[in-house]
């Protein structure tokens, strides 16, 4: 198996700009710890054995690549789609998070840090984080909101089980944007001996660069696969789902720059609807602003302060999104749609009763896009449309259980 | 006089007066809507410069005490325009400078020109940056200089020289020495041992008037640090005073009395 490519893509530019976002908006402090990150990543991105670990770790610890999977049942609910899952959810952890966290880590090792902090919204990332902290060896302290320790028990207790210190953060919305927060101000206070373990495409330069590097080995390995099983063809629409962005990001980075590239649509987290103001769907609903260091689309009021979002899934559940997405929206490079909670509960019922794959919550909101891209696309030829799916639904039976008794009127919110 | 000669002026005061000027700082809208314009009142009193926070939804280079004055301001609804009103009451009375602390999203949705208009109007002296570095501030330095609305970035235990010099060429009030690698808040005084060293550090990259701040808490770690830089901020001591309904005028005249320099052997 060839390794993979950490090699560099037009943009960010050298002040870690994609057109007019991104940037560096964090306390001074912080700054020369992000020169020392970017220049080690810039040293290691191209060396050989940088990139042999890397590949090995992901293919002997993680299981890639990750499966292309024809959900040939599927597609039959969506005549003119032929839809390719691109299970993330095999991978060890149960989520696409592993890939940077593996590449975090290494970087980390490499730098000589000793401890390592993450924010977490879903747990995903918490829970990756602390999975390579405990392969390196490293110390791991993980912030995640207490609404969201609520909802993601079970991720909770596996990042202990895994070494891990999970402190609940109280502050503001108590989800992920607080977190994150809380694991940038641990930063700022333990700088010189702890690396933070970004875990989406946001946060400062060069952090939107080096998570997307990272995880752009799924749509590396998509091209890679598509190209055995159909041949020439490649895909006609990529699709994922968008929190902060970095699963969508991993599958569209190797296609985003080519002059012919597939359909690329992001889905947001429509909440319970743009129009309620109850959702987390950036792009959509929000206005450019800067949070976590970056210049992003934001969801804000009109005196500048960040707006509680609002999702079924944590891990969408975030103000912003990724500069490099908002790069790609305001460029028109890739499409940003909403679908609110319930499109989401039901793409999920309908990949489990079809397919037999239960998805996360998170994933689920680009399987409740397909109905609308079915009506969009589906009356011409055939499309080959490829699903991240980004990760797998264990940790949300226990919310969806809750969720489906609070509505039946079982219990009490 | 514009807003960097009244800061610059500040420093000049002290400095004639054998003391480090006292910057003392303070929530807008806190401990009360109704409070806060008479704490303020009892610091201007005593203080060379009165910095106003500008409560902000997500403050991450401030630590507990700040975040939740910021927390609680804002549900008993903090406006920029609520704020800037206290301020121009505040001038009206005073001729001690203001300066305005800010992240920088509640500048960026305004739009920076119209963001420095209204402090201008308001008689605001000056804003602290602790979110933006200086380079990614070039627009913003135009429009203040422009107006001379006087701005202060931060250096850090962490800054190279050039970095320094960087936060120091922009800063055309006074130069902000964050003491510590952290957030806003107070720790003991061993944790300012690295203080002096980088004051040094300073000296020879920077000539604007330097100010210290994070973790200075009480007369004494003012006393010792009066001694080294232009002058001390003092934060979270007197957030925290505030919400325990102390009389802040006693708190910061205590402060004062410590920022007189020793003569020099």
């Amino acid at each position: 198996m060839q390794p993979y490519s950490l090699a560099a893509q037009p943009w960010p530019s050298a002040a870690g700009r994609f057109g007019r976002f991104g940037g560096r908006y964090v306390p001074e402090t912080l700054i020369p710890a992000l020169d020392e990150l970017a220049s080690a990543y810039l040293g290691l991105r191209a060396d050989p054995a940088f990139l042999a670990d890397f590949t090995q770790l992901l293919r002997e610890y993680v299981g890639r690549p990750s499966l292309l999977y024809r959900a040939q049942r599927l597609s039959a609910r969506y005549p003119g789609l032929d839809i390719y899952l691109k299970r993330e959810d095999l991978n060890h952890t149960g989520a696409h998070k592993i890939n940077n966290a593996v590449g975090q880590a290494l970087l980390a090792k490499r730098m000589g840090k000793r401890r390592i902090v993450a924010e977490t919204g879903a747990g995903q990332h918490g829970v990756a984080a602390a999975t390579v902290a405990a392969l390196f060896g490293l110390d791991c302290v993980v912030y995640m909101g207490s609404e969201d320790i609520r909802r993601q028990a079970l991720n909770v207790r596996r990042m202990e089980l895994l070494g891990a210190e999970v402190r609940e953060v109280h502050s503001g919305t108590a989800t992920l944007k607080d977190a994150t927060n809380e694991a940038i101000r641990d930063w700022v206070t333990r700088v010189r001996d702890t690396f933070y373990i970004i875990g989406s495409v946001v946060g400062p330069h060069p952090y939107p660069m080096l998570v997307r590097d990272f995880q752009s080995v799924i749509g590396q390995e998509v091209r890679w696969q598509l190209r055995e099983q159909r041949g020439d063809r490649q895909p006609d629409v990529l699709l994922a789902c968008v929190g902060g962005g970095s699963n969508a990001i991993g599958l569209f980075a190797p296609y985003a720059y080519l002059p012919e590239r597939p359909r690329m649509i992001g889905v947001e987290a429509g909440g319970e609807g743009i129009q309620s103001g109850h959702h987390a769907a950036s792009i959509s609903g929000g206005k450019v602003g800067v949070l976590h260091g970056a210049m992003m689309y934001l969801l804000y009021d009109s005196e500048g302060q960040i707006l509680p979002a609002h999702s079924i899934s944590a891990g969408l559940d975030y103000p912003g999104v990724g500069p490099e997405h908002s790069f790609f929206a305001e460029q028109g490079l890739a499409e940003y749609v909403a679908v609110e909670d319930r499109g989401a509960i039901a793409g999920m019922e309908l990949l489990a009763r079809s397919e037999g794959i239960l998805p996360a919550l998170e994933t689920a909101h680009a399987l409740g896009y397909l109905p609308e891209l079915q009506r969009r696309i589906g009356g011409g030829p055939e499309q080959i449309v490829v699903l991240n799916l980004s990760g797998r639904g264990d940790k949300d039976v226990a919310e969806l259980t809750r969720l489906r008794q609070m509505a039946a009127g079982e219990v009490r919110a | 006089m514009s807003g960097v000669d009244r800061v610059r002026a500040a420093f000049t005061a002290a400095a004639r007066q054998g003391r480090a000027a006292l910057l003392g700082y303070l929530t807008g809208g806190y401990p009360s809507p109704e409070q806060f314009g008479s704490c303020a009142e009892q610091l201007l009193r005593q203080v060379d410069l009165l910095e106003v926070g500008l409560p902000y939804s997500d403050p991450l280079g401030d630590g507990p005490v700040i975040q939740a004055s910021s927390q609680q301001a804002l549900e008993r609804g903090a406006t920029l325009e609520l704020l800037l009103g206290e301020v121009a009451a505040l001038r009206a009375q005073f001729s001690v400078p203001i300066a305005l602390m800010t992240y920088y999203n509640p500048i960026w949705s305004r739009g920076e020109e119209q963001f420095v208009q209204l402090c201008l109007a308001a008689g605001v002296d000056g804003l602290v940056l602790p979110d933006l570095p200086a380079d990614e501030a070039s627009s913003l330095i135009q429009v203040a200089g422009a107006r001379g609305l006087a701005l202060t970035f931060l250096a850090a235990p962490t800054s190279t020289s050039a970095r320094i010099e960087l936060a120091a060429r922009a800063s055309s009030g006074f130069l902000y020495l964050v003491s510590v690698t952290g957030v806003t808040g107070m720790r003991s005084r061993e944790a300012l041992s690295e203080v002096p060293g980088m004051i040094e550090r300073v000296r020879r990259c920077s000539s604007v008037p330097l100010a210290v701040g994070f973790g200075i808490s009480d007369p004494e770690a003012a006393a010792q640090l009066s001694q080294l830089a232009d002058g001390i901020v003092v934060g979270s001591a007197i957030v925290e005073a505030a919400r325990r309904g102390e009389d802040l005028g006693n708190f910061a005249a205590a402060l004062r009395a410590a920022t007189t320099r020793y003569p020099s052997v």
